[in-house]
């Protein structure tokens, strides 16, 4: 393993090779205006506290990290597993960090108006929650196709007080979302902050987001100190984007013998054209503003991503992440739909747990490398979202196989 | 001379003698090539100063609904920048006399390689570059690839720009440096932003090279109000609206529509 770079990301905005800053000269001066804003709210240790004080007040942190006793003994009893509880944060999912911090951040820059894109309506709902908190106004642009994939998100939105924007453009999912935020956000540059959801986007978004989803991995180092007496053996997570996994990577980062192991979406399988595993499968090149791994065509024209859970739907990743892979400090994995859908179902029937088939992607993992590991690995799951979003879609791709 | 500077002095020759300098786009392939080819020939007849060509991105983030939907449509026959290249050779080898620049986004040029797109470029007679999504700040690598060897970088600035970024990325674009009228993406507008004068007038003064003006630009009256403060004056997806419009007839559509913005304003 090569040595990490003390600064990350550097000035320029790069974690090794990777991130920056490609977009349209327009936004150039607000990413530095935002750049400099956050690093001087970073210095400032009442913004901090106040965001704090909402995640524990009104969201519900700390979440707890749980020894998922009847887990490890399923898996040979051999292991211990613990999974942290993001997806007992308020709204289901570790985006509320991100979006209460980034809200937070706009407010004090004196925006009025706040824009998000969202894929499977995770980060619509979680930014349209901070927004309704912190009085602002929000406007959310999803895919058309995902909006109807997640009709009940979209309606999550309304009653929150969010206006949804269905996006028609390219492949009409998340990307194209992204896109098309990038081009309110051109517009309305005055009044405006772009709320990303993942450690993607042009800098500063990747370093931001990492810092607000930091709080996870903070959290689960003193939790399992004070449980274990040591760091854990293993931390796993799922990657779309990547900020659950970036959020519990990071402040492990610098302990070498703590395994991190990213897991990503195989779908039909990493052969076939239906996956989302940008690590193990992307080339470089430029999307959203950010120089990373990304699935694409012998042409450079950005291909769909697929993945049952769609908040892995995503055919980029964050920079971080493609630097960790590239200098060997982080593993990337992936499994595909069916494995990570009988991972869904184990752990709601002997934990009582239902998860979300992106958290499932980790926990797959998992099952199908316990036997391997030595007695007494403690190992750590990024929990980050729960299931109850995906019931129906699994319902459905369950009566479907039944009937074969 | 290098090609940049060819550019550079036909903008400034085309200001001397009081010619309106248009720069139309259209993206090629679309609806076809066949089409995109006479739409070119077509354009000739009008004279423009230079004319903007698209290679299309499936995400194109600087584009409006009108070119997003040209990108569709001319990316459903594949098109590869190989193939690009050879069609402008094709062009200039049969007499196409106005300079022709390439505007796509920096994952095409990064996937084909940046030392290879300039050697593909030079050997097709193009005179240069449009890269929406290269800030100046990125651009190292691909200036490095294009070091001396002639090919127009055009930088664009924006009414965000501050006048000391103004200065910098103005020192850094050769042919001509786009100024984006207003802040937001490629489209028709009825009216300008109101202090559009103004800034131009400004940055013409910081700018070493021609000022070109650009987004939004779509009606006689744009032409009259801009064209004594801008060196050259960029119209998009005005001329792309009658491609959609037109399709196959649009070769004849286009060369009115551009006749008429230059007939009505000399």
């Amino acid at each position: 393993m090569k040595v990490l770079e003390k600064r990350l990301p550097n000035k320029r905005g790069y974690f090794g090779k990777f991130g920056g800053r490609f977009v349209p000269e327009t936004l150039i001066p607000l990413l530095y205006e935002l750049e400099s804003a956050y690093l001087r709210i970073k210095k400032d240790p009442l913004f901090w506290k106040e965001w704090k004080s909402i995640l524990q007040e009104y969201a519900g942190r700390p979440t707890p990290l749980y020894l998922a006793q009847n887990l490890s003994k399923y898996l040979g009893g051999h292991l211990k597993v613990y999974l942290k509880r993001e997806d007992l944060l308020h709204t289901g999912a570790h985006k509320l960090n991100n979006t209460l911090g980034q809200v937070l951040l706009g407010k004090k820059m004196g925006k009025t108006r706040i824009i998000a894109e969202t894929g499977a309506g995770q980060h619509g709902v979680a930014t349209a929650t901070a927004c309704a908190l912190l009085n602002m106004q929000c406007v959310v642009y999803m895919g058309a196709k995902d909006t109807e994939r997640q009709a009940l998100n979209v309606f999550r939105m309304q009653l929150l007080g969010a206006q949804v924007v269905p996006v028609y453009s390219g492949t009409q999912t998340l990307k194209d979302a992204i896109n098309e935020a990038l081009r309110d956000w051109v517009t309305n540059v005055k009044n405006t902050f772009y709320v990303i959801g993942s450690v993607v986007g042009p800098h500063p978004y990747p370093m931001m987001v990492r810092d607000f989803q930091s709080i996870i991995g903070l959290e689960t180092k003193r939790q399992i100190l004070k449980k274990e007496r040591r760091l854990p053996d293993i931390i796993l997570a799922c990657v779309g984007g990547g900020s659950n996994a970036m959020g519990i990577f990071y402040p492990f980062v610098r302990e070498s013998q703590v395994k991190l192991i990213g897991v990503e979406a195989a779908g039909l399988g990493l052969n076939s054209e239906h996956h989302s595993a940008t690590l193990c499968r992307g080339e470089p090149g430029i999307l959203h503003g950010m120089f990373t791994l990304l699935l694409q065509d012998k042409t450079g024209q950005i291909k769909g991503a697929h993945s049952i859970a769609p908040g892995l739907d995503y055919p980029g990743v964050g920079p971080e992440h493609t630097y960790f892979k590239e200098i060997g400090r982080a593993e990337y994995v992936s499994v595909t739909d069916k494995e990570a859908l009988e991972a869904f179902q184990i752990l709601s029937e002997i934990e009582g747990i239902i998860p979300a088939l992106e958290s499932a992607h980790a926990i797959a993992y998992l099952i199908k490398k316990a036997k391997e590991l030595p007695s007494e690995t403690i190992v750590v799951i990024n929990l980050s979202g729960r299931g109850d979003k995906d019931v129906t879609s699994v319902k459905e791709y369950l009566e479907k196989n039944e009937k074969g | 001379m290098k090609r940049a500077k060819l550019l550079e002095k036909r903008i400034q020759f085309f200001k001397e003698k009081e010619e309106i300098a248009l720069i139309p786009y259209l993206t090629c392939w679309d609806p076809d090539l066949k089409t995109t080819e006479a739409i070119l020939w077509e354009m000739l007849e009008v004279n423009p100063v230079c004319i903007e060509l698209g290679f299309p991105f499936s995400d194109p983030v600087a584009d409006g609904p009108t070119i997003q939907k040209a990108i569709v449509r001319a990316l459903a026959h594949q098109p590869t920048l190989e193939a690009f290249f050879e069609f402008v050779e094709g062009l200039i080898s049969k007499g196409f006399s106005v300079p022709l620049v390439c505007m796509t986004y920096y994952n095409i040029i990064y996937h084909f390689g940046l030392e290879r797109t300039v050697s593909y470029a030079l050997d097709s007679g193009l005179s240069g570059f449009i890269i929406p999504d290269l800030p100046i700040e990125e651009a190292g690598p691909w200036l490095k690839a294009n070091n001396k060897k002639g090919l127009a970088t055009i930088f664009l600035v924006a009414p965000t720009s501050s006048e000391e970024r103004v200065k910098k990325i103005a020192k850094k674009s050769t042919g001509f440096l786009y100024y984006v009228s207003l802040t937001g993406i490629t489209g028709a507008r009825e009216r300008l932003p109101e202090d559009l004068i103004y800034r131009l007038t400004q940055i013409k003064n910081l700018s070493p090279v021609p000022v070109a003006v650009g987004f939004g630009i779509s009606k006689s009256e744009h032409i009259k109000l801009l064209n004594p403060y801008a060196d050259a004056l960029v119209v998009g997806s005005a001329v792309v609206n009658i491609i959609e419009r037109e399709a196959q007839r649009a070769p004849q559509a286009v060369k009115n529509f551009l006749k008429s913005l230059k007939n009505e304003n000399s």
